[in-house]
C-alpha cells in the first residue's frame, strides 16, 4: 500500500519538491547578503548612539519583496488543506475508483492509514522545510525587529509544521463527509480559517501574562513626567509582547481628568494650565490625582516565543490528530 | 451444495430511501450466477452488501461463510468489478496491475500480464484513454489475477458496444473454464445472462421473485394457448404466472413439474426471455409452492 500511495502521490510530490528546491534557491543565493548587511550595519552597537530604529529600519527595507515570502507560509498549509487533503478521499468518490481500491486484498483501514501517514508525513516536511528555510534567510531582520509575536509568528518557526498536519487532515476529514471535491474544498478553506483565526486569539492566553503596575512619576506640579514604554530598562522590554496598557487612578479607574471638574488640560506626558483663576484651587486635586495615577501593562516576555510556538503548534498537530481519529472511525464503521 | 452469497432479511436504508429490503436468498457454490431486475430493484446495493463497500442496515449476509469486507483474508477470497468498471484514469495499464501487486497477496502476474498482452493495448497507455471495452477487460483482468473463489459483476457490460460486450463475456467464460470460480453478474441484459449464466436470479422492489439453474426453470415453465378459460380453473399444480386473454383465446405462462394432460392446450417452451420479463411484469403474483429444485423465496 505505501508503494501504491507513493505511485499516486509522486507526481504531487514531485510538484511540491521543485517548488521548495526554487524557494531553496532564491534564498540561497539572497540569505548570506543579509546575514553581510546586519554585520556591517552597527546594530550590535547602536545602543550606545542612539540610532538603533534608524538602523533597524534600513535592514528591513532590504530584500522587501523577499520578505513577503513569509507570506507563503501562511498560504502553503492551506493549499496543502485544498490540494493534497480534500480531493484524497473525493476523488476516489467521484470517479469511482474506491469501489475500485476497497475491494482490494487490504482493508478501508489500512488504505486510510497508509494515505494519512504518507501525504501527511509529506505536508508536514515540506511545511517545515519552507518555514526552516525562510526562518534562517529572515533571521539577520528578525533580530533588528523586535516584533517576533506579531503577524510573523505565524510564518516563522514551527507553527507551519501544525497548520500543516492541521489542514490536511481538515481537507481529508471533510472530504469524507461531504464527498465532492470543490465543495470540500470551499469547507476546508472556510473552516481552516476560521480555526486559524480562532487559535490566533486564543494565543495571547497561552500563559498568564505578566502584569506590570508602574506608579507614574510626577513633578510637584502634578505634572506627569512620562510614560515609559517598551525599551526602557526596566520591563517590559522590547521584544515583549505588550497586551495592553492602560493608565489607571488610585480608584482603579482608567484615566479620566475631567471628573477633577478642572478647567485643566490633563494629559500623561503634560498639563497646561488654563488661564482662569480658579487653577490654584485646582492645583492641589491636580496634584493628589496625578500621585495616584499608575500605569498598568500587561505583556508576554519574549523568553516565552518558544513556548508559545511549541503551544501553538502542539494544538495543531492535536485537532490534526483527533480528525485523522474521526477519519478512521467514519471509514470503517459509517462509510457503509 | 453449500453458498457462496447467503442473505436473510437482508436490508439496506439510506436515511428514509430504501434500497433493498427483507431479502431472503442463497446462491450456490460453482455456478455462474445471473442477478436480473429492473433498475432500482437492489442488485447493486446486494452486490456491494456482499463486498463489504455496504454494510447492512437489516438483517445478515455471509459470503463464502465470511462476513463481507471483514479483513484480508475475506477481501481476498472475492474479485469484484464494479459498475462502470472504474479504473485510475491517470495510472498507465502496467501501473494498474502493480497496484494489483501490491495490494493482494495472491496475485498472479503472468496471468494478469498474458491477458493484457491478449489485449492488444498499450501497457504504457494510461487507463484514462482506453476504450471503454478495453478498460472493462483491464477491471476483469485486475479482478480475475487476484485469484479469488468469487467473482462479483456489477452490470460490466451494460455501457459497452456489442462487440466488447460479447469479448467480454467471452474473457468470462474462458476464465470460469480455465478455474473453479463462482460468478455472480448482475446485468439487465437477458440476451448476454442467457449465454453465459447457469443459474438465475430475479430480483424485483428488492425481493426475490425467482431463483433456479436455468435449466431447471425452462424445462418447467411453458406458455400454454387454446380456448377462453378462467385460469382459476386449472390444476392445483400449475401456478400462473402470466396471463393475457382475448374473447376467444387465452394465452398463459405457467409453471409447473408436472406433465400437462390437457388437450385443449397448445403447449409451447418459453425463453429464458419470457420468463424473465413474465417475473419482471407480473411481481406481485403469489409465490408458487416451493419444489425441491427449484427454490423461490420471498
Amino acid at each position: 500500500m505505501i508503494r501504491f500511495t507513493w505511485m499516486q502521490f509522486r507526481v504531487q510530490a514531485l510538484v511540491a519538491l521543485s517548488g521548495l528546491a526554487i524557494i531553496a534557491i532564491v534564498l540561497g543565493l539572497t540569505g548570506p547578503n543579509l546575514v553581510h548587511l546586519y554585520d556591517t550595519s552597527g546594530i550590535t552597537t547602536c545602543g550606545a548612539r542612539g540610532d538603533c530604529s534608524a538602523i533597524a529600519n534600513g535592514l528591513l527595507s532590504h530584500d522587501r519583496l523577499l520578505q513577503d515570502l513569509g507570506t507563503v507560509l501562511l498560504v502553503v498549509p492551506a493549499l496543502i488543506g485544498l490540494f493534497w487533503g480534500a480531493p484524497l478521499v473525493t476523488r476516489e468518490f467521484e470517479t469511482g475508483t474506491f469501489r475500485l481500491v476497497w475491494t482490494q486484498g487490504i482493508t478501508r483501514t489500512h488504505w486510510m492509514a497508509i494515505k494519512l501517514t504518507i501525504v501527511g508525513l509529506a505536508s508536514v516536511a515540506v511545511a517545515g522545510l519552507l518555514s526552516l528555510m525562510v526562518t534562517w534567510w529572515s533571521s539577520p531582520l528578525d533580530r533588528a525587529n523586535p516584533n517576533q509575536f506579531s503577524e510573523l509568528f505565524a510564518e516563522r518557526g514551527i507553527v507551519a509544521i501544525g497548520y500543516a498536519a492541521f489542514a490536511f487532515a481538515l481537507g481529508v476529514t471533510v472530504g469524507l463527509l461531504i464527498r465532492r471535491t470543490i465543495p470540500a474544498m470551499a469547507t476546508t478553506l472556510v473552516a481552516y480559517v476560521i480555526v486559524r483565526l480562532g487559535v490566533t486569539k486564543l494565543r495571547p492566553h497561552f500563559q498568564v501574562p505578566i502584569t506590570l503596575h508602574e506608579k507614574l512619576a510626577t513633578t510637584a506640579q502634578g505634572v506627569v513626567e512620562n510614560v515609559p514604554g517598551p525599551g526602557a530598562a526596566t520591563p517590559p522590554h522590547l521584544g515583549d509582547w505588550v497586551l495592553s496598557s492602560n493608565v489607571l487612578d488610585a480608584s482603579g479607574q482608567p484615566f479620566n481628568p475631567t471628573k477633577l471638574n478642572c478647567s485643566v488640560l490633563v494629559t500623561p506626558g503634560g498639563t497646561t494650565p488654563s488661564p482662569s483663576s480658579a487653577a490654584s484651587a485646582c492645583l492641589p486635586r491636580i496634584r493628589e490625582y496625578s500621585a495616584g495615577l499608575r500605569q498598568v501593562i500587561t505583556y508576554q516576555p519574549s523568553n516565552r516565543y518558544w513556548t508559545f510556538q511549541g503551544y501553538e503548534t502542539a494544538i495543531f498537530i492535536g485537532l490534526a490528530l483527533v480528525l485523522a481519529g474521526f477519519c478512521f472511525w467514519w471509514i470503517r464503521r459509517r462509510l457503509a | 451444495m453449500t453458498a457462496v452469497i447467503e442473505t436473510n432479511g437482508l436490508g439496506k436504508q439510506y436515511g428514509r430511501k430504501r434500497a433493498l429490503q427483507d431479502c431472503t436468498l442463497s446462491i450456490p457454490d460453482g455456478k455462474v450466477v445471473g442477478l436480473v431486475g429492473p433498475n432500482g430493484a437492489g442488485k447493486t446495493t446486494l452486490l456491494q452488501l456482499a463486498v463489504g463497500l455496504l454494510a447492512p442496515t437489516t438483517g445478515s449476509i455471509t459470503v463464502l461463510g465470511g462476513h463481507p469486507g471483514d479483513g484480508p483474508a475475506q477481501l481476498a477470497r472475492v474479485g469484484f468489478v464494479a459498475q462502470d468498471t472504474p479504473t485510475y484514469a491517470g495510472l498507465t495499464v502496467t501501473q494498474h496491475l502493480r497496484m494489483g501487486a501490491y495490494l493482494n497477496k495472491n496475485w498472479d502476474r503472468d496471468l494478469a500480464e498474458s491477458r493484457i498482452h491478449q489485449l492488444d493495448v498499450d501497457p504504457r497507455q494510461k487507463a484514462g484513454s482506453l476504450s471503454g471495452g478495453q478498460r472493462a477487460q483491464l477491471a476483469l483482468t485486475l479482478a480475475v489475477a487476484r485469484r479469488p473463489e468469487l467473482l462479483i459483476l456489477d452490470e460490466p457490460v451494460a455501457s459497452l458496444d456489442p462487440l466488447a460486450r460479447r469479448e467480454f463475456l467471452q474473457s468470462l467464460m474462458e476464465i470460469v473454464a480455465k478455474d473453479a470460480v463462482s460468478v455472480i453478474l448482475s446485468s439487465h441484459l437477458i440476451a448476454d445472462l442467457e449465454r453465459v449464466c447457469d443459474y438465475l436470479v430475479i430480483l424485483v422492489g428488492s425481493h426475490v421473485q425467482l431463483s433456479g439453474e436455468v435449466s431447471d426453470l425452462l424445462a418447467s415453465h411453458w406458455r400454454l394457448s387454446g380456448p377462453r378459460r378462467d385460469p382459476a380453473s386449472l390444476p392445483s399444480n400449475q401456478h400462473v404466472i402470466e396471463e393475457s386473454h382475448t374473447d376467444k383465446q387465452s394465452t398463459l405462462l405457467i409453471r409447473t413439474d408436472q406433465p400437462i394432460g390437457d388437450p385443449a392446450w397448445s403447449v409451447k417452451p418459453v425463453t429464458l426471455d419470457d420468463l424473465v420479463l413474465a417475473y419482471l411484469s407480473n411481481p406481485h403474483r403469489p409465490a408458487p409452492v416451493r419444489q425441491p429444485h427449484l427454490g423461490v423465496v420471498r
